[in-house]
């Protein structure tokens, strides 16, 4: 898939006059358009461009917001009251953003699962994997200061307890914290500061998706049987046939987001941020963002200490250990089979595991006290137990199903007789270079 | 090129680790403002003082302040609670340490080194943050009769030390002094 030849040319004056000085629409062409794909592609796999377009969304939304809002603690909230009420059209742009990040969220997780269900992850595509979750990463920092903009409540007690999470380091802890904060509390620098910052991360987000998507067109995408590439026969080029099934599911995922910007769009919010932050006054119950829950299990999980780790160390260990597990994910599978689709005990563990993260998004949710404690330990134990464990034993012992030898003997067994399938899926991409 | 290296090595190295040193040497020395802006700034440093009058203060009552960005517990606690606080031994306490600014950093968190002293064992005054990770306790409630944080069930007893839950220190008492019998000085 890498390094074809490229096919592109120019037709008119203009396109090779700026094809000999920088080739950008060849890089375009190569890269979007006549760039092969694999065949077999399901729509697990349009979550990349889903992503992608989420991103702009985010930035466009996100800029023009900024027009409107002030980064000091006395006028912020009133700010944003404003942008719902006076700023015309504003309700709607803040709902984009704060529900758009949300469907980024949602998105990014179906597209990390997805990697995981189809050993993504595995070699030659450890790097790609591991920019994927640098871009998570960037991405939790940006939701995170993002919440903490329109300064309610859960705004403010959301960025006392993670600037918390540093107090637990030894030594340093403390001042790292008042390094975050640029006080001893949450408060107007610390605001102006996550403000600057939301405005970069997105950018810088921006910076390593071309990374990311360098890497991909270097290496191929994966696809379901997790068999790579060996002849045209296996790929399709990317316009017009990934073009049209990433625009129709981004089409689809647009509906979803709507239907919460337009019916629900306070469902993911928390009432409590619409209470102007006060610093004075812890609200009954803190919860972070949906998407930050199941770690936030995670954390209240360790009330026990381990050896000279006290509690409140061992939660945040364990909080930022279960993000940090998934860069080492390519070298924790000892399988020499790529997807779980071959894998029907790796299958089963999988699903548990996505059962298991849910299970702690919903505990995270919950009041840490009484069973939700012990049930948190335990979906805490077999988050961890599945990467440590299963993946490295797992592909060791396991016996995977016979495989076909290529992607195109794959789709022809599982469309038997051939003239049954859309005439799409076999128009020879030959004739699409 | 090689030519001039078989000329004068040692000048092309000379130049080379010079420049390498001053770059180095550079970066960092401009690395550092640009953390260094992050912490507390003057403004925030000269928030650094209050002064509460605490006379209206029965025994039983409490009051809050404001003191860098955090709020300060005062109470004039009731014979009982110092009782109690008195009777527990320290190896009872998670944190046997008395977390109190006006001391030494190995005082141990008997009741006395936790309030103001000798004569002012009724006075406690301390940063209200709980020591987990951040939120403010209420006061009087829980198992102990102190103070209860609602974010991770951590309980403080009526001496502001912990007793139960993930928190792992006893709530801080800062610097603070009494200018006259009524009046108190935080910071
Ligand atoms: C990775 C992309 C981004 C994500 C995930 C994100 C996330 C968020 C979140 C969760 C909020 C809180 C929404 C609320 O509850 O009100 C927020 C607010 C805000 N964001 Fe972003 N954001 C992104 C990009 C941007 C960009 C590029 C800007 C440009 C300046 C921006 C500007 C703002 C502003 C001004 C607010 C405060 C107004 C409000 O709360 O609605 N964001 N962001
Ligand atoms: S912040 Fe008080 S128990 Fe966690």
């Amino acid at each position: 898939m890498s390094g074809g030849h490229s096919t592109y040319t120019p037709k008119t004056g203009i396109g090779r006059w700026i094809d000999a000085r920088m080739p950008l629409p060849r890089l375009v062409y190569d890269s979007f358009i006549a760039y092969p794909v694999p065949r077999n592609l399901n729509y697990a796999y349009t979550f990349g461009g889903i992503l992608a377009i989420m991103l702009v969304a985010q930035i466009l939304t996100g800029v023009v917001l900024a027009m409107h809002y002030v980064a000091d603690t006395r006028l912020a909230f009133d700010a944003v009251e404003k942008i719902m009420r006076d700023v015309n059209s504003g309700w709607l742009l803040r709902y984009l953003h704060s529900n758009g990040a949300s469907m980024f969220f949602f998105a990014v997780y179906i597209h990390i699962f997805r990697g995981l269900y189809y050993g993504s992850y595995k070699a030659p595509r450890e790097l790609l994997w591991i920019l994927g979750c640098i871009i998570y990463l960037l991405m939790m920092a940006t939701g995170f200061m993002g919440y903490v903009l329109p300064w309610g409540q859960m705004s403010f007690w959301g960025a006392t307890v993670i600037t918390g999470f540093f107090t637990a380091i030894p030594l340093v802890g403390t001042w790292i914290q008042e390094l975050l904060l640029g006080g001893f509390a949450v408060d107007n620098p610390t605001l102006n500061r996550f403000f600057a910052l939301h405005y970069l991360l997105p950018f810088m987000i921006a910076g390593v998706v071309v990374l990311h998507v360098w890497a991909l067109h270097v290496v191929g995408q994966t696809n379901p049987t997790g068999i790579e590439v060996k002849s045209k026969t296996d790929t399709v080029a990317f316009t017009p046939y990934a073009t049209i099934k990433d625009g129709f599911a981004m089409l689809l995922f647009f509906l979803l987001f709507a239907w919460f910007v337009f019916y629900i769009p306070n469902f993911l919010g928390h009432p409590d941020n619409y209470i102007p932050a006060n610093p004075l006054k812890t609200p009954a119950h803190i919860v972070p963002e949906w998407y930050f829950l199941p770690f936030y299990a995670i954390l209240r999980a360790i009330t026990f200490n381990i050896g000279p780790i006290d509690s409140k160390l061992g939660g945040v260990l364990a909080m930022f250990g279960a993000i940090a597990v998934l860069f080492v994910v390519p070298w924790l599978d000892t399988s020499k089979v790529r997807s779980a689709v071959y894998r029907p005990w790796y299958k089963l563990f999988f699903w548990l595991f996505v059962i298991d993260a849910i299970f702690l998004g919903w505990l995270g949710s919950r009041p840490a006290e009484g069973s939700y404690v012990a049930m948190a330990q335990v979906a805490t134990l077999y988050y961890f137990a599945f990467f440590i464990v299963v993946m490295p034993v797992l592909g060791l012992i396991e016996t995977p199903k016979r495989m076909p030898n290529s992607i195109t003997e794959a789709v022809l067994a599982k469309n038997k007789g051939g003239a049954g399938h859309p005439a799409g899926a076999t128009a020879s991409p030959e004739t699409k270079g | 090129m090689s030519a001039d290296d078989t000329i004068d090595p040692s000048r092309r190295d000379f130049l080379y680790i010079a420049t390498g040193m001053a770059g180095v040497v550079g970066a960092g020395a401009l690395a550092w403002p640009f953390i260094d802006q992050m912490r507390p700034d003057a403004s925030t440093l000269a928030l650094s003082s209050v002064e509460v009058d605490v006379s209206s203060l029965t025994p039983g009552m409490s009051l809050t302040v404001k003191w860098r960005g955090k709020p300060v517990f005062i109470r004039n606690r009731t014979p009982e609670e110092i009782e109690v606080a008195q009777k527990v031994s320290l190896n009872e306490l998670k944190d046997p340490l008395a977390r109190n600014a006006n001391l030494t950093s190995d005082a141990p968190a008997n009741d006395l080194d936790r309030s103001a002293g000798e004569g002012k064992e009724n006075w406690l005054v301390m940063i209200g943050v709980c020591t987990h990770l951040g939120c403010i306790p209420l006061g009087q409630q829980g198992e102990y009769g102190g103070w209860f944080c609602p974010c991770h069930g951590s309980s403080y007893d009526t001496a502001g030390r912990i007793r139960k839950g993930p928190a792992p220190e006893n709530m801080a008492v800062p610097v603070f002094s009494f200018i006259s019998d009524t009046k108190i000085r935080v910071g």
